[in-house]
């Protein structure tokens, strides 16, 4: 394998967890809810499905724990601003905190505790293909779910009856309901479908990606997802291309500090961060205002009001 | 069977007041229950959070000292927050402040420079604590990005470049290769206020922006100004005043105030640059800004309540070997209690059973989002009753925090990514308000 195959195929699994909390996020937010907590629950999520995982020797267990435990943190979410109207910024922000410092006392017992690598799919033949076969047809179960979330989101949103009821939803709830549309249990869905996402891209950053678990792992993945949603335009197909850049942008940066290139680690460790302030800045210039922000995007839902 | 939310009538202040108070306690409750499942003893817990630090005057001095930072931080991350402004990378404005007023002690060190050494750091720490927290601002008010994740992502370059200087160029080359500073000469260290104690001059600013904030915010036309702009920023565009002025304004301050915090901690209290400088400050000032209603005096007794459950956590780590995360978590929790709190004061929460239609407004409860599986959440608002509440004079518009706070995030979501938020766009609205009766 030379160093080329190596580099795409850390980019795929360097990109996969940002994939799977953005597309979470996605839906929240066409509903019309802005969830600041991605990287609480993403935390989560590694903590409780690395424990389990630990616990119970099994994957399977580890990622069915971790999608419950971001799905929890998103059910608290829930309710602070859909059952008591609270601000969902400054919920989101708490839910975050509150994450990172669970995620840390789940987590504790398990610093220096290590996974085997999780099997990869193997065609006989397309897998051992050149340069194409590993990327295409040897990755793990993740990377496969995390490009069937987009699609099923992609046809959610444009073709399901529910899906459109979602997007009505998070652009406009007072017409929602006045529709007779289920506003709270469509953003209750949402909600909970993102937290089981960045559960599910927790996981897959102490199960497969590092395969061991620290705190403070997620480093600001969940904050970049969030940005992505932003840079995709609420869109799930550009997330999916905006997932990759970034995926590539950390891989390389990982490269050159491996490299020696003679740049300080630290100036490369800032690339991700200052890409996404650089990419929303890029994007704003070019696509002016029309940036397709769900209408109800962040406003708590009082109905008859 | 489901939760149905009816607004108050009438909310007494002492509600509103009380509100923070019974948000501690639940959290309180609520982290009791964690140690308890963790198979610890809650009631020891509470003694080595609680109970022993307030029982020792060094305990108590070192509160003050805990708290200094996080007061300065907070009180500027009010003028954000009144303004619907949402700076939450004060940490990194934090670095930034300790950096540039750290460059000089480094510069002057072992030079014969007299007592202007730390007051010109304490300039330089304001100062760069407020070009950081200039640039999402800037690039907020210029392209319209959201101030959220720019501020965010600041934090961590903040945090790189602090860890670069501490190990690299700025290095005590006689430090035995620890990735530190030299040690701050005592020019460049900030006084103590008594010969013995370890409270130092940062607790005096603190109190002087404390002062200062009250007066700004509630006499001044700025202070009015913040307060439009958050809450009606339509009502502010036809007011004249320039929304892009205030964000610059609100972040230069709050940011100014986060690198005073940073060059205090660091010239009063660690007296040297270090790779690490906070255990999260800037995240925390959020909590305490929300714990104190964005209020001075309110945000005064939180700063010192949140102090106290640093300072046991510490002590618990030692004597109870219970990890320094559980008191993040219980900031988290704490913050989530407080924005629950708020909207528990102006609302009702009542359990009505499923087959039950609450008295009144029956006809509009009927295709109301009605219950999701088992325990829906269903909320009735009387229209009248509630602008009723929201009515009645701007100058009075601080007790109604919990209103207010649901009308800004509703002007947030409405501008939020939408396009520069609050720059002049004529008078068309961006979009008509689904809330827009809120609204003056």
């Amino acid at each position: 394998m030379t160093t080329f195959e190596a580099i795409l195929l850390t980019i795929v699994t360097a990109s996969t967890p940002l994939l799977i909390a953005a597309i979470g996020e996605l839906v929240a937010e066409r509903a019309g809810v802005l969830n600041l907590g991605v990287e609480g629950m993403m935390a989560m999520g590694a903590a409780c499905g690395f424990a389990a995982a630990i616990g119970f020797n099994s994957t399977a267990a580890g990622i069915a724990v971790g999608i419950l435990a971001g799905t929890a943190l998103a059910a608290i979410f829930a309710f602070a601003v859909l059952g008591l109207a609270a601000n969902q910024v400054g919920s989101g922000l708490a839910l975050t905190i509150l994450g990172l410092g669970l995620s840390g006392l789940i987590g504790a017992p398990f610093v220096g505790a290590r996974r085997d690598p999780i099997p990869h799919l193997h065609i006989p033949g397309l897998t051992d293909l050149p340069v194409i076969g590993r990327l295409f047809f040897g990755q793990d179960a993740f990377v496969y779910i995390s490009l069937a979330l987009v699609m099923a989101v992609v046809l959610f949103l444009a073709r399901a009856r529910s899906g459109l009821t979602l997007r009505a939803v998070g652009e406009n709830h007072s017409s929602a309901h006045a529709l007779g549309l289920p506003v709270l249990r469509t953003r209750l869905l949402a909600i909970l479908f993102g937290g089981a996402c960045a559960g599910l891209a927790g996981v897959y950053l102490s199960l497969v990606y590092t395969r061991f678990w620290s705190p403070g792992m997620t480093a600001g993945r969940g904050w970049i997802a969030l940005a992505l949603v932003v840079f995709a335009a609420w869109r799930p197909v550009y997330a999916l291309a905006g997932a990759y850049l970034f995926g590539t942008a950390t891989v390389l940066q990982l490269h050159a500090q491996a490299g020696q290139i003679g740049l300080p680690s630290q100036l490369l460790s800032a690339v991700p961060y200052v890409a996404t302030i650089l990419a929303l800045v890029l994007l704003s210039v070019l696509r002016g205002r029309a940036l397709g922000a769900p209408g109800a995007l962040g406003a708590p839902f009082v109905p008859d009001r | 069977m489901r939760l149905e939310l009816t607004p108050r009538a009438e909310v007494s202040r002492a509600a509103r007041a009380l509100a923070p108070v019974a948000a501690f306690l639940v959290a309180f409750l609520l982290a009791g229950l964690v140690i308890w499942l963790m198979g610890r003893s809650p009631i020891a817990a509470f003694q080595v959070y609680v109970s022993g630090p307030l029982s020792d005057p060094w305990a108590i001095q070192e509160l003050v000292v805990k708290a200094t930072p996080m007061a300065l931080i907070a009180i500027g991350l009010a003028y954000c927050f009144r303004a619907n402004l949402w700076n939450i990378g004060a940490e990194g404005q934090y670095v930034m402040g300790a950096l540039l007023g750290g460059w000089l002690a480094l510069r002057t060190h072992g030079s014969e420079a007299g007592a202007w050494v730390w007051p010109l750091m304490m300039l330089l720490g304001i100062a760069g604590g407020a070009l950081y927290g200039l640039v999402p601002a800037l690039l907020r008010v210029r392209f319209g990005v959201s101030e959220i994740l720019t501020s965010l992502m600041l934090v961590y370059v903040a945090q790189l470049t602090l860890d670069y200087l501490t190990r690299g160029p700025w290095r005590d080359p006689k430090g035995m290769n620890f990735p530190q500073s030299v040690t701050f000469d005592p020019a460049a260290t900030l006084p103590t206020l008594l010969a013995e104690g370890r409270v130092h001059l940062g607790s005096v600013f603190a109190l002087i922006a404390i002062l200062a904030t009250a007066f700004v915010l509630g006499r001044t036309l700025f202070g009015y100004r913040l307060r439009v702009t958050g809450e009606a920023p339509r009502a502010a565009r036809f007011g004249g005043f320039d929304a892009n002025r205030t964000a610059m304004a609100v972040f230069a301050i709050s940011g100014g105030l986060a690198g005073l915090a940073g060059i205090v901690e660091v010239s009063g209290q660690i007296g040297q640059l270090q790779p690490s400088i906070s255990p999260g400050y800037g995240f925390t000032a959020i909590t305490i800004a929300f714990l104190g209603r964005l209020n001075p005096l309110g945000i005064l007794f939180a700063s010192l309540a949140v102090a106290l459950t640093f300072i046991g956590g510490e002590s618990a780590q030692i004597l109870l070997k219970l990890p320094l995360d559980l008191t993040t978590a219980f900031q988290g929790l704490l913050l989530l209690c407080v924005l629950g709190a708020d909207a528990l004061v102006s609302y009702r929460l009542r359990v009505v059973g499923t087959h039950h239609r609450p008295p009144g407004g029956e006809g509009r409860l009927g295709r109301s989002p009605s219950g999701v599986g088992g325990a829906g959440i269903e909320r009735k608002v009387d229209g009248s009753q509630t602008r009723a509440a929201a009515g009645g004079g701007a100058a009075r518009s601080f007790l109604r925090l919990p209103l207010r706070l649901i009308r800004r995030a509703a002007a947030f979501g409405r501008e939020f990514h939408a396009g520069t938020p609050h720059r002049a766009r004529g008078c068309a609205p961006s979009r008509p308000s689904p809330q827009g009766g809120g609204e003056p």
